[in-house]
Protein backbone atom coordinates (compact mmCIF):
# COMPACT_ATOMS: atom_id res chain seq x y z
CA UNK A 1 0.00 0.00 0.00
CA UNK A 2 3.35 2.36 0.39
CA UNK A 3 4.45 1.15 -2.43
CA UNK A 4 6.59 4.02 -4.57
CA UNK A 5 3.94 6.72 -5.89
CA UNK A 6 4.29 9.72 -8.06
CA UNK A 7 4.08 13.12 -6.72
CA UNK A 8 0.87 14.58 -7.72
CA UNK A 9 1.85 17.74 -5.71
CA UNK A 10 5.73 19.11 -5.38
CA UNK A 11 6.12 21.61 -2.03
CA UNK A 12 9.13 23.21 -2.38
CA UNK A 13 10.99 25.42 -0.06
CA UNK A 14 7.60 26.83 0.55
CA UNK A 15 6.65 30.02 2.87
CA UNK A 16 3.87 31.63 3.78
CA UNK A 17 2.85 34.99 5.06
CA UNK A 18 -0.72 36.23 6.00
CA UNK A 19 1.09 39.99 5.89
CA UNK A 20 4.51 40.39 8.22
CA UNK A 21 3.77 37.08 10.14
CA UNK A 22 5.52 34.52 8.59
CA UNK A 23 2.96 31.49 9.42
CA UNK A 24 5.22 28.75 7.16
CA UNK A 25 8.39 28.20 6.37
CA UNK A 26 10.81 26.68 4.03
CA UNK A 27 8.41 23.33 3.78
CA UNK A 28 9.19 20.82 1.07
CA UNK A 29 7.29 17.57 0.62
CA UNK A 30 6.19 15.51 -2.28
CA UNK A 31 2.42 14.20 -1.84
CA UNK A 32 2.05 10.86 -3.43
CA UNK A 33 -0.95 10.38 -5.95
CA UNK A 34 -3.69 8.38 -5.24
CA UNK A 35 -2.34 8.20 -1.38
CA UNK A 36 -3.67 9.43 2.00
CA UNK A 37 -1.38 11.96 3.04
CA UNK A 38 -2.11 13.32 7.26
CA UNK A 39 -1.29 16.45 8.15
CA UNK A 40 -0.34 16.51 11.85
CA UNK A 41 0.80 18.63 14.50
CA UNK A 42 -0.12 21.32 17.23
CA UNK A 43 -2.79 23.84 17.30
CA UNK A 44 -1.37 26.99 15.45
CA UNK A 45 1.37 24.78 13.25
CA UNK A 46 0.20 25.65 10.29
CA UNK A 47 -1.48 22.39 8.96
CA UNK A 48 -5.00 24.81 7.53
CA UNK A 49 -2.40 27.54 6.22
CA UNK A 50 -0.27 24.75 4.02
CA UNK A 51 -3.62 23.07 3.35
CA UNK A 52 -5.31 26.44 2.04
CA UNK A 53 -2.16 26.95 -0.34
CA UNK A 54 -3.24 24.30 -2.08
CA UNK A 55 -6.15 25.53 -3.91
CA UNK A 56 -5.49 29.19 -3.27
CA UNK A 57 -7.99 29.57 -0.89
CA UNK A 58 -5.76 31.98 1.10
CA UNK A 59 -6.72 34.38 -1.96
CA UNK A 60 -9.55 35.31 0.20
CA UNK A 61 -7.36 36.51 2.96
CA UNK A 62 -5.98 40.15 2.15
CA UNK A 63 -2.36 40.46 1.81
CA UNK A 64 -1.62 36.78 2.04
CA UNK A 65 1.45 35.89 0.12
CA UNK A 66 3.20 32.41 -0.84
CA UNK A 67 6.84 32.00 -1.28
CA UNK A 68 8.32 29.11 -3.13
CA UNK A 69 7.04 26.42 -5.53
CA UNK A 70 3.47 24.39 -5.52
CA UNK A 71 3.30 22.06 -8.24
CA UNK A 72 0.41 20.08 -9.17
CA UNK A 73 0.81 18.03 -12.35
CA UNK A 74 3.75 20.41 -13.33
CA UNK A 75 1.06 23.33 -12.71
CA UNK A 76 2.86 26.42 -10.81
CA UNK A 77 0.00 26.66 -8.08
CA UNK A 78 1.07 29.80 -6.96
CA UNK A 79 1.37 31.54 -9.82
CA UNK A 80 -1.70 30.15 -11.50
CA UNK A 81 -4.30 32.03 -13.42
CA UNK A 82 -6.12 29.61 -13.90
CA UNK A 83 -7.99 29.40 -10.37
CA UNK A 84 -11.01 28.14 -11.34
CA UNK A 85 -9.74 25.23 -13.18
CA UNK A 86 -7.09 24.69 -10.38
CA UNK A 87 -9.67 24.70 -7.55
CA UNK A 88 -12.01 21.91 -9.71
CA UNK A 89 -8.99 20.23 -10.08
CA UNK A 90 -8.22 20.25 -6.13
CA UNK A 91 -11.31 20.28 -4.08
CA UNK A 92 -12.01 21.02 -0.34
CA UNK A 93 -14.24 19.37 2.32
CA UNK A 94 -14.32 21.76 5.50
CA UNK A 95 -14.62 21.17 8.96
CA UNK A 96 -17.89 22.01 9.14
CA UNK A 97 -20.09 20.71 6.51
CA UNK A 98 -22.13 23.77 5.50
CA UNK A 99 -24.63 22.38 2.84
CA UNK A 100 -25.98 24.97 0.77
CA UNK A 101 -29.95 26.10 1.36
CA UNK A 102 -31.00 23.60 -1.54
CA UNK A 103 -32.31 20.03 -1.30
CA UNK A 104 -29.73 16.96 -1.09
CA UNK A 105 -29.65 16.74 -5.21
CA UNK A 106 -29.27 20.26 -5.83
CA UNK A 107 -26.26 20.33 -3.73
CA UNK A 108 -24.17 18.20 -5.06
CA UNK A 109 -25.44 19.40 -8.64
CA UNK A 110 -25.23 22.60 -7.98
CA UNK A 111 -21.72 23.33 -9.34
CA UNK A 112 -21.98 20.78 -12.43
CA UNK A 113 -25.10 22.97 -13.81
CA UNK A 114 -23.03 26.24 -13.02
CA UNK A 115 -20.07 24.39 -15.10
CA UNK A 116 -22.60 24.27 -17.88
CA UNK A 117 -23.06 20.70 -17.94
CA UNK A 118 -25.62 18.71 -20.29
CA UNK A 119 -29.06 17.74 -18.74
CA UNK A 120 -27.98 14.25 -18.59
CA UNK A 121 -24.25 14.50 -17.87
CA UNK A 122 -25.11 16.79 -14.67
CA UNK A 123 -27.60 13.79 -13.62
CA UNK A 124 -25.10 11.08 -13.93
CA UNK A 125 -22.13 12.80 -12.03
CA UNK A 126 -24.41 13.61 -9.13
CA UNK A 127 -26.06 9.95 -8.72
CA UNK A 128 -22.41 9.19 -8.85
CA UNK A 129 -21.05 11.44 -6.48
CA UNK A 130 -23.84 10.36 -4.05
CA UNK A 131 -22.83 6.84 -4.38
CA UNK A 132 -18.89 7.45 -3.78
CA UNK A 133 -19.75 9.16 -1.13
CA UNK A 134 -21.59 6.21 0.87
CA UNK A 135 -24.64 8.31 0.74
CA UNK A 136 -26.73 7.01 -2.05
CA UNK A 137 -28.89 4.22 0.01
CA UNK A 138 -29.51 6.68 2.61
CA UNK A 139 -30.80 9.72 0.64
CA UNK A 140 -32.07 7.99 -2.81
CA UNK A 141 -35.56 8.24 -1.16
CA UNK A 142 -35.46 11.69 -0.10
CA UNK A 143 -33.22 13.50 -2.65
CA UNK A 144 -35.72 16.60 -2.98
CA UNK A 145 -35.32 17.26 0.93
CA UNK A 146 -33.31 20.04 2.08
CA UNK A 147 -29.56 18.94 2.26
CA UNK A 148 -30.18 20.96 6.11
CA UNK A 149 -32.60 17.72 7.14
CA UNK A 150 -29.81 15.01 6.97
CA UNK A 151 -27.66 14.64 10.09
CA UNK A 152 -24.20 15.64 10.78
CA UNK A 153 -22.48 13.03 9.67
CA UNK A 154 -24.74 12.92 6.51
CA UNK A 155 -24.13 15.95 5.85
CA UNK A 156 -20.28 15.78 5.97
CA UNK A 157 -20.81 13.01 3.46
CA UNK A 158 -22.53 15.39 1.20
CA UNK A 159 -20.18 17.57 0.92
CA UNK A 160 -17.90 15.24 -0.10
CA UNK A 161 -20.20 14.29 -2.80
CA UNK A 162 -20.55 17.75 -3.86
CA UNK A 163 -16.62 17.92 -4.01
CA UNK A 164 -16.87 14.56 -5.96
CA UNK A 165 -19.35 16.20 -8.55
CA UNK A 166 -17.18 18.51 -9.93
CA UNK A 167 -14.11 15.48 -10.53
CA UNK A 168 -11.42 16.80 -8.75
CA UNK A 169 -8.28 14.50 -8.68
CA UNK A 170 -7.08 15.41 -5.60
CA UNK A 171 -9.18 16.17 -1.86
CA UNK A 172 -8.27 17.77 0.89
CA UNK A 173 -9.96 17.50 4.14
CA UNK A 174 -9.96 19.97 7.02
CA UNK A 175 -10.50 18.23 10.19
CA UNK A 176 -13.26 16.51 8.63
CA UNK A 177 -14.44 14.80 11.48
CA UNK A 178 -14.04 17.01 14.02
CA UNK A 179 -17.98 18.00 14.26
CA UNK A 180 -18.80 13.82 14.41
CA UNK A 181 -19.65 11.79 16.80
CA UNK A 182 -17.57 7.88 16.58
CA UNK A 183 -19.71 6.51 14.25
CA UNK A 184 -20.42 8.87 11.61
CA UNK A 185 -16.12 9.32 12.19
CA UNK A 186 -15.64 5.56 10.84
CA UNK A 187 -17.67 5.52 8.37
CA UNK A 188 -16.15 8.87 6.72
CA UNK A 189 -12.48 6.89 7.59
CA UNK A 190 -13.85 4.04 5.54
CA UNK A 191 -14.50 6.15 2.66
CA UNK A 192 -11.26 7.86 2.62
CA UNK A 193 -9.91 4.12 2.21
CA UNK A 194 -12.34 3.92 -0.76
CA UNK A 195 -11.34 7.13 -2.07
CA UNK A 196 -7.48 6.92 -2.06
CA UNK A 197 -7.72 4.15 -5.17
CA UNK A 198 -9.39 7.03 -7.44
CA UNK A 199 -7.93 10.49 -5.21
CA UNK A 200 -5.10 12.02 -4.18
CA UNK A 201 -6.28 12.71 -0.41
CA UNK A 202 -4.68 15.48 2.03
CA UNK A 203 -5.92 15.16 5.56
CA UNK A 204 -5.32 17.19 8.33
CA UNK A 205 -6.55 15.84 11.49
CA UNK A 206 -5.95 16.36 15.16
CA UNK A 207 -6.85 12.89 15.97
CA UNK A 208 -3.21 10.58 15.73
CA UNK A 209 -5.23 7.63 15.96
CA UNK A 210 -7.14 8.90 12.65
CA UNK A 211 -4.04 9.71 11.26
CA UNK A 212 -2.67 5.84 12.34
CA UNK A 213 -5.92 4.47 11.03
CA UNK A 214 -6.57 6.21 7.88
CA UNK A 215 -3.22 7.77 6.05
CA UNK A 216 -0.48 5.90 4.29
CA UNK A 217 1.58 9.44 4.47
CA UNK A 218 2.14 11.51 7.49
CA UNK A 219 3.57 15.20 7.79
CA UNK A 220 4.39 16.35 11.03
CA UNK A 221 4.62 20.24 11.43
CA UNK A 222 5.53 22.38 14.38
CA UNK A 223 5.78 25.32 15.15
CA UNK A 224 9.35 27.63 16.04
CA UNK A 225 9.07 28.74 19.44
CA UNK A 226 10.26 31.78 18.86
CA UNK A 227 9.27 33.10 15.71
CA UNK A 228 6.41 31.50 15.68
CA UNK A 229 6.04 30.24 11.98
CA UNK A 230 5.09 26.58 10.99
CA UNK A 231 7.85 23.79 9.72
CA UNK A 232 7.72 20.41 8.94
CA UNK A 233 9.25 18.34 11.31
CA UNK A 234 9.26 15.11 9.47
CA UNK A 235 7.55 13.34 6.73
CA UNK A 236 7.18 9.83 6.21
CA UNK A 237 5.06 6.27 5.58
CA UNK A 238 2.99 5.98 8.63
CA UNK A 239 3.95 3.14 10.20
CA UNK A 240 7.65 4.90 10.20
CA UNK A 241 6.25 7.64 11.56
CA UNK A 242 4.48 6.36 14.28
CA UNK A 243 6.93 3.37 15.02
CA UNK A 244 10.55 4.74 14.82
CA UNK A 245 10.53 8.54 14.33
CA UNK A 246 13.69 9.76 13.48
CA UNK A 247 13.19 13.20 15.34
CA UNK A 248 12.75 13.84 19.28
CA UNK A 249 10.26 16.22 18.73
CA UNK A 250 8.04 14.20 16.81
CA UNK A 251 8.83 11.06 19.37
CA UNK A 252 7.85 13.57 21.84
CA UNK A 253 4.03 14.78 20.25
CA UNK A 254 3.23 11.39 19.43
CA UNK A 255 3.70 10.07 22.54
CA UNK A 256 2.26 12.91 23.77
CA UNK A 257 4.54 14.74 25.90
CA UNK A 258 3.25 18.08 24.59
CA UNK A 259 1.08 19.58 22.01
CA UNK B 1 -34.58 42.80 55.45
CA UNK B 2 -33.82 45.94 54.28
CA UNK B 3 -31.74 45.16 51.78
CA UNK B 4 -34.31 43.16 50.17
CA UNK B 5 -37.04 45.47 50.12
CA UNK B 6 -34.85 48.07 48.60
CA UNK B 7 -34.08 45.28 45.61
CA UNK B 8 -38.19 44.87 45.45
CA UNK B 9 -38.42 48.82 45.18
CA UNK B 10 -35.81 49.12 43.12
CA UNK B 11 -37.00 46.28 40.54
CA UNK B 12 -40.41 47.39 41.02
CA UNK B 13 -39.12 51.19 39.55
CA UNK B 14 -37.24 49.21 36.50
CA UNK B 15 -40.39 47.72 35.72
CA UNK B 16 -42.28 50.81 35.63
CA UNK B 17 -39.69 52.69 33.46
CA UNK B 18 -39.76 49.94 30.90
CA UNK B 19 -43.44 49.78 30.60
CA UNK B 20 -43.79 53.67 30.53
CA UNK B 21 -41.32 53.83 27.45
CA UNK B 22 -42.96 51.30 25.71
CA UNK B 23 -45.67 52.93 26.35
CA UNK B 24 -44.81 56.08 25.47
CA UNK B 25 -43.68 54.51 22.02
CA UNK B 26 -46.90 53.09 21.79
CA UNK B 27 -49.41 55.65 22.04
CA UNK B 28 -48.20 57.91 19.31
CA UNK B 29 -48.83 55.08 17.03
CA UNK B 30 -52.07 54.06 18.29
CA UNK B 31 -53.26 57.59 18.42
CA UNK B 32 -52.66 57.89 14.68
CA UNK B 33 -54.02 54.65 13.84
CA UNK B 34 -56.95 55.26 16.04
CA UNK B 35 -57.53 58.28 14.95
CA UNK B 36 -57.12 57.77 11.17
CA UNK B 37 -59.17 54.63 11.69
CA UNK B 38 -62.14 56.47 12.84
CA UNK B 39 -62.15 59.10 11.00
CA UNK B 40 -61.15 57.34 7.65
CA UNK B 41 -63.73 54.47 7.92
CA UNK B 42 -66.88 56.23 6.78
CA UNK B 43 -64.98 56.81 3.31
CA UNK B 44 -63.85 53.22 3.06
CA UNK B 45 -67.34 51.68 3.69
CA UNK B 46 -67.92 52.58 -0.18
CA UNK B 47 -66.75 50.20 -2.58
CA UNK B 48 -67.54 53.45 -5.04
CA UNK B 49 -64.37 54.81 -2.70
CA UNK B 50 -61.51 52.23 -4.43
CA UNK B 51 -63.45 52.49 -8.20
CA UNK B 52 -64.37 56.05 -8.37
CA UNK B 53 -61.52 58.93 -8.71
CA UNK B 54 -62.43 62.90 -8.63
CA UNK B 55 -65.62 64.22 -8.50
CA UNK B 56 -66.83 67.60 -8.32
CA UNK B 57 -67.70 68.93 -4.64
CA UNK B 58 -70.77 68.42 -4.21
CA UNK B 59 -71.17 65.68 -6.70
CA UNK B 60 -71.38 62.23 -4.42
CA UNK B 61 -69.50 59.17 -5.45
CA UNK B 62 -65.84 60.43 -5.40
CA UNK B 63 -63.31 58.14 -5.06
CA UNK B 64 -59.46 57.53 -5.27
CA UNK B 65 -59.29 55.22 -7.53
CA UNK B 66 -57.14 57.48 -9.67
CA UNK B 67 -54.62 58.15 -7.04
CA UNK B 68 -54.09 54.46 -5.94
CA UNK B 69 -53.75 53.71 -9.60
CA UNK B 70 -50.87 56.19 -9.62
CA UNK B 71 -49.36 54.94 -5.91
CA UNK B 72 -48.85 51.43 -7.53
CA UNK B 73 -47.69 52.47 -10.75
CA UNK B 74 -44.73 55.09 -9.77
CA UNK B 75 -43.56 52.78 -6.71
CA UNK B 76 -43.86 49.89 -8.90
CA UNK B 77 -41.59 51.67 -11.58
CA UNK B 78 -39.39 52.94 -8.85
CA UNK B 79 -39.18 49.90 -7.59
CA UNK B 80 -38.17 48.10 -11.31
CA UNK B 81 -35.35 50.59 -10.85
CA UNK B 82 -34.25 50.92 -7.41
CA UNK B 83 -34.21 47.06 -6.24
CA UNK B 84 -31.74 45.70 -8.82
CA UNK B 85 -29.34 48.64 -8.49
CA UNK B 86 -29.96 48.18 -5.06
CA UNK B 87 -29.14 44.57 -5.00
CA UNK B 88 -25.87 44.61 -7.26
CA UNK B 89 -24.51 47.74 -5.86
CA UNK B 90 -25.65 45.45 -2.18
CA UNK B 91 -23.50 42.53 -3.19
CA UNK B 92 -20.48 44.37 -4.70
CA UNK B 93 -20.33 45.86 -1.22
CA UNK B 94 -19.92 43.03 0.65
CA UNK B 95 -18.11 41.15 -1.98
CA UNK B 96 -15.69 43.32 -3.63
CA UNK B 97 -16.38 46.79 -1.65
CA UNK B 98 -13.09 46.75 0.57
CA UNK B 99 -11.41 49.73 -0.69
CA UNK B 100 -11.95 53.32 -2.02
CA UNK B 101 -15.12 52.59 -4.10
CA UNK B 102 -16.65 50.73 -1.91
CA UNK B 103 -16.47 52.89 1.19
CA UNK B 104 -17.36 55.60 -1.30
CA UNK B 105 -20.57 54.12 -2.48
CA UNK B 106 -21.61 53.55 1.10
CA UNK B 107 -20.77 57.13 2.43
CA UNK B 108 -23.31 57.93 -1.00
CA UNK B 109 -25.65 55.99 0.25
CA UNK B 110 -25.47 57.05 3.93
CA UNK B 111 -25.52 60.83 2.58
CA UNK B 112 -28.92 59.67 0.64
CA UNK B 113 -30.38 57.97 3.57
CA UNK B 114 -30.46 61.46 5.29
CA UNK B 115 -30.87 63.20 2.34
CA UNK B 116 -34.04 66.15 2.87
CA UNK B 117 -36.73 64.01 0.28
CA UNK B 118 -37.49 67.81 -1.37
CA UNK B 119 -34.54 67.99 -2.46
CA UNK B 120 -34.49 64.79 -4.36
CA UNK B 121 -38.08 65.68 -5.89
CA UNK B 122 -36.23 69.12 -6.57
CA UNK B 123 -33.46 66.93 -8.38
CA UNK B 124 -35.82 64.94 -10.21
CA UNK B 125 -37.38 68.41 -11.66
CA UNK B 126 -33.96 69.41 -12.82
CA UNK B 127 -33.53 66.35 -14.49
CA UNK B 128 -36.82 65.09 -15.73
CA UNK B 129 -39.19 67.97 -15.46
CA UNK B 130 -38.32 71.38 -16.46
CA UNK B 131 -36.27 69.79 -19.43
CA UNK B 132 -39.44 68.46 -21.22
CA UNK B 133 -42.02 71.26 -20.23
CA UNK B 134 -44.38 68.77 -18.05
CA UNK B 135 -45.10 66.52 -15.01
CA UNK B 136 -44.72 63.48 -15.48
CA UNK B 137 -45.25 59.69 -13.33
CA UNK B 138 -41.63 58.61 -14.78
CA UNK B 139 -40.07 61.76 -13.12
CA UNK B 140 -41.98 61.39 -9.84
CA UNK B 141 -40.65 57.46 -10.01
CA UNK B 142 -37.14 58.50 -10.36
CA UNK B 143 -37.49 60.66 -7.47
CA UNK B 144 -38.68 57.76 -5.88
CA UNK B 145 -35.83 54.90 -6.80
CA UNK B 146 -33.54 57.56 -5.71
CA UNK B 147 -35.16 57.59 -2.34
CA UNK B 148 -35.54 53.39 -2.03
CA UNK B 149 -31.79 52.69 -3.34
CA UNK B 150 -29.81 53.35 0.00
CA UNK B 151 -32.69 51.37 2.06
CA UNK B 152 -32.06 48.50 -0.58
CA UNK B 153 -28.35 48.73 -0.68
CA UNK B 154 -27.49 48.88 2.90
CA UNK B 155 -30.34 45.47 4.09
CA UNK B 156 -29.00 43.78 1.23
CA UNK B 157 -25.49 44.28 2.40
CA UNK B 158 -26.74 43.49 5.92
CA UNK B 159 -28.74 40.30 4.84
CA UNK B 160 -25.69 39.32 3.02
CA UNK B 161 -23.26 39.62 5.61
CA UNK B 162 -25.89 37.64 8.10
CA UNK B 163 -24.97 34.36 5.40
CA UNK B 164 -21.85 32.88 7.10
CA UNK B 165 -18.43 32.91 4.89
CA UNK B 166 -17.77 28.93 4.95
CA UNK B 167 -21.05 29.02 2.45
CA UNK B 168 -19.21 31.78 0.20
CA UNK B 169 -15.67 29.19 1.04
CA UNK B 170 -17.52 26.07 -0.18
CA UNK B 171 -18.95 27.40 -3.42
CA UNK B 172 -15.75 29.00 -4.48
CA UNK B 173 -13.82 25.38 -3.58
CA UNK B 174 -15.62 23.83 -6.12
CA UNK B 175 -14.20 25.92 -8.76
CA UNK B 176 -16.79 28.30 -9.25
CA UNK B 177 -16.02 32.02 -9.88
CA UNK B 178 -16.78 34.39 -7.45
CA UNK B 179 -18.98 36.40 -9.00
CA UNK B 180 -21.27 33.43 -9.60
CA UNK B 181 -20.87 32.11 -5.85
CA UNK B 182 -22.20 36.05 -4.96
CA UNK B 183 -25.44 36.03 -7.45
CA UNK B 184 -26.48 32.58 -7.68
CA UNK B 185 -25.33 31.37 -4.00
CA UNK B 186 -25.36 33.78 -1.36
CA UNK B 187 -28.27 36.51 -2.93
CA UNK B 188 -30.37 33.15 -2.84
CA UNK B 189 -29.37 32.22 0.62
CA UNK B 190 -30.02 35.80 1.46
CA UNK B 191 -33.17 36.51 -0.64
CA UNK B 192 -35.40 36.65 2.69
CA UNK B 193 -33.79 39.72 4.14
CA UNK B 194 -32.96 41.28 0.32
CA UNK B 195 -36.75 40.90 0.13
CA UNK B 196 -37.54 42.45 3.44
CA UNK B 197 -35.47 45.69 2.22
CA UNK B 198 -37.58 45.82 -0.94
CA UNK B 199 -40.21 45.72 1.10
CA UNK B 200 -38.90 48.47 3.46
CA UNK B 201 -38.00 50.67 0.73
CA UNK B 202 -41.69 50.56 -1.09
CA UNK B 203 -43.16 51.51 2.09
CA UNK B 204 -40.77 54.38 2.00
CA UNK B 205 -41.51 55.25 -1.12
CA UNK B 206 -45.56 54.89 -1.24
CA UNK B 207 -45.74 57.24 1.56
CA UNK B 208 -43.72 60.22 0.53
CA UNK B 209 -45.36 62.88 -0.57
CA UNK B 210 -42.52 65.57 -0.88
CA UNK B 211 -40.68 64.05 -4.10
CA UNK B 212 -43.89 63.67 -6.04
CA UNK B 213 -44.94 67.56 -5.82
CA UNK B 214 -43.27 68.78 -8.71
CA UNK B 215 -42.61 65.63 -10.77
CA UNK B 216 -46.26 63.80 -10.63
CA UNK B 217 -48.15 66.93 -9.77
CA UNK B 218 -51.45 65.32 -8.90
CA UNK B 219 -53.83 64.40 -11.66
CA UNK B 220 -57.84 64.70 -10.71
CA UNK B 221 -58.33 61.60 -13.71
CA UNK B 222 -57.39 57.92 -13.68
CA UNK B 223 -54.48 58.17 -16.05
CA UNK B 224 -52.44 54.67 -16.51
CA UNK B 225 -50.08 56.83 -18.58
CA UNK B 226 -45.97 57.27 -16.49
CA UNK B 227 -45.25 59.73 -18.97
CA UNK B 228 -47.89 62.05 -18.26
CA UNK B 229 -48.70 63.92 -14.09
CA UNK B 230 -50.24 60.85 -12.21
CA UNK B 231 -52.23 61.05 -9.12
CA UNK B 232 -51.17 60.11 -5.85
CA UNK B 233 -52.24 59.04 -2.51
CA UNK B 234 -50.44 61.19 -0.36
CA UNK B 235 -50.37 64.02 -2.70
CA UNK B 236 -54.31 63.93 -2.67
CA UNK B 237 -54.73 63.88 1.15
CA UNK B 238 -52.05 66.68 0.89
CA UNK B 239 -54.50 68.79 -2.09
CA UNK B 240 -57.99 67.37 -0.54
CA UNK B 241 -57.22 68.06 3.03
CA UNK B 242 -56.50 71.53 2.47
CA UNK B 243 -59.89 72.23 1.20
CA UNK B 244 -62.90 74.08 3.51
CA UNK B 245 -64.99 71.35 2.18
CA UNK B 246 -66.05 68.55 4.34
CA UNK B 247 -67.09 66.03 1.24
CA UNK B 248 -62.66 66.51 -0.01
CA UNK B 249 -61.57 66.29 3.68
CA UNK B 250 -63.52 62.86 4.35
CA UNK B 251 -61.89 61.77 1.69
CA UNK B 252 -58.78 62.76 2.23
CA UNK B 253 -58.97 60.73 5.80
CA UNK B 254 -60.40 58.13 3.37
CA UNK B 255 -57.38 57.87 1.55
CA UNK B 256 -54.70 58.60 4.25
CA UNK B 257 -56.05 55.15 5.57
CA UNK B 258 -56.00 53.38 2.79
CA UNK B 259 -52.35 54.90 2.82
CA UNK B 260 -51.56 53.42 6.46
CA UNK B 261 -52.72 50.30 5.62
CA UNK B 262 -50.81 49.52 2.71
CA UNK B 263 -47.78 50.71 4.35
CA UNK B 264 -48.86 48.69 7.77
CA UNK B 265 -49.38 45.92 5.61
CA UNK B 266 -45.58 45.93 4.36
CA UNK B 267 -43.64 46.72 6.90
CA UNK B 268 -45.48 43.66 8.56
CA UNK B 269 -44.81 41.75 5.65
CA UNK B 270 -40.79 42.39 5.46
CA UNK B 271 -40.38 41.61 9.44
CA UNK B 272 -42.01 38.52 8.75
CA UNK B 273 -39.71 37.68 6.12
CA UNK B 274 -36.82 38.95 8.05
CA UNK B 275 -37.86 36.51 10.99
CA UNK B 276 -37.44 33.71 8.16
CA UNK B 277 -34.26 35.37 7.18
CA UNK B 278 -32.53 34.61 10.57
CA UNK B 279 -34.05 31.25 11.70
CA UNK B 280 -32.47 30.54 7.67
CA UNK B 281 -29.20 31.74 8.25
CA UNK B 282 -28.74 30.24 11.84
CA UNK B 283 -28.77 26.93 9.82
CA UNK B 284 -26.30 27.42 7.61
N1 LIG C 1 -6.34 34.90 8.28
C1 LIG C 1 -5.26 34.94 9.06
N2 LIG C 1 -4.62 36.11 9.30
C2 LIG C 1 -3.54 36.16 10.09
N3 LIG C 1 -3.00 35.10 10.71
C3 LIG C 1 -3.58 33.90 10.52
C4 LIG C 1 -4.73 33.76 9.70
N4 LIG C 1 -5.12 32.45 9.71
C5 LIG C 1 -4.22 31.82 10.50
N5 LIG C 1 -3.30 32.68 10.98
C6 LIG C 1 -2.16 32.34 11.85
O1 LIG C 1 -1.34 31.40 11.18
C7 LIG C 1 -0.90 30.40 12.06
C8 LIG C 1 -1.28 29.04 11.56
O2 LIG C 1 -2.70 28.93 11.58
P1 LIG C 1 -3.47 27.65 11.05
O3 LIG C 1 -4.92 27.95 11.12
O4 LIG C 1 -2.91 27.27 9.75
O5 LIG C 1 -3.09 26.57 12.14
P2 LIG C 1 -3.61 25.08 12.30
O6 LIG C 1 -2.42 24.23 12.38
O7 LIG C 1 -4.62 24.77 11.27
O8 LIG C 1 -4.28 25.15 13.73
P3 LIG C 1 -5.55 24.35 14.28
O9 LIG C 1 -5.08 22.98 14.57
O10 LIG C 1 -5.92 25.06 15.52
O11 LIG C 1 -6.61 24.39 13.23
C9 LIG C 1 -1.47 30.73 13.42
O12 LIG C 1 -0.49 31.41 14.17
C10 LIG C 1 -2.61 31.65 13.11
O13 LIG C 1 -2.78 32.57 14.16
MG1 LIG D 1 -6.73 24.33 11.28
Amino acid sequence: MEGASPAKLEVSSLSFYYGRFRALKDISLDIPENRVTALIGPSGCGKTTLLRVFNRMYDLVSKARAEGSVRLDGMEVTETTRLLELRQKVGMVFQRPSPFPLSIYDNVAFAPRLLGWRRQQVAEAVETAITDAALWDEVKDRLKDPAASLSGGQQQRLSIARCLAVKPEVILMDEPCSALDPVATLKIEDLIDRLARQYTIVIVTHNMQQAARVADFTAFMLMDTDERYGQLIEFAPTTDLFNKPTDPRTEGYITGRFG
Amino acid sequence: MNRNLYRQVSNGLARVFVYGTALAALIPLGLVLAYTVSKGLPSVENVDFFINSFRPIGIPGGGVAHALAGTVIMVGLASLLAVPVGILSGVYLVEYGRGRWGDLIRLASDVLVGAPSIAIGLFAYALLVAPFHHFSGISAAVALAVLMLPVVIRTTEGAIELIPGSLREAGLALGLARWRVALQLIVPAAAPGIVTGALLAVARAAGETAPLLFTAFGNQILNLDPSKPMAALPLLVFNYARQPYPQAQQQAWGAALVLVVLVLITNLTSRFVFRRQIALASKL
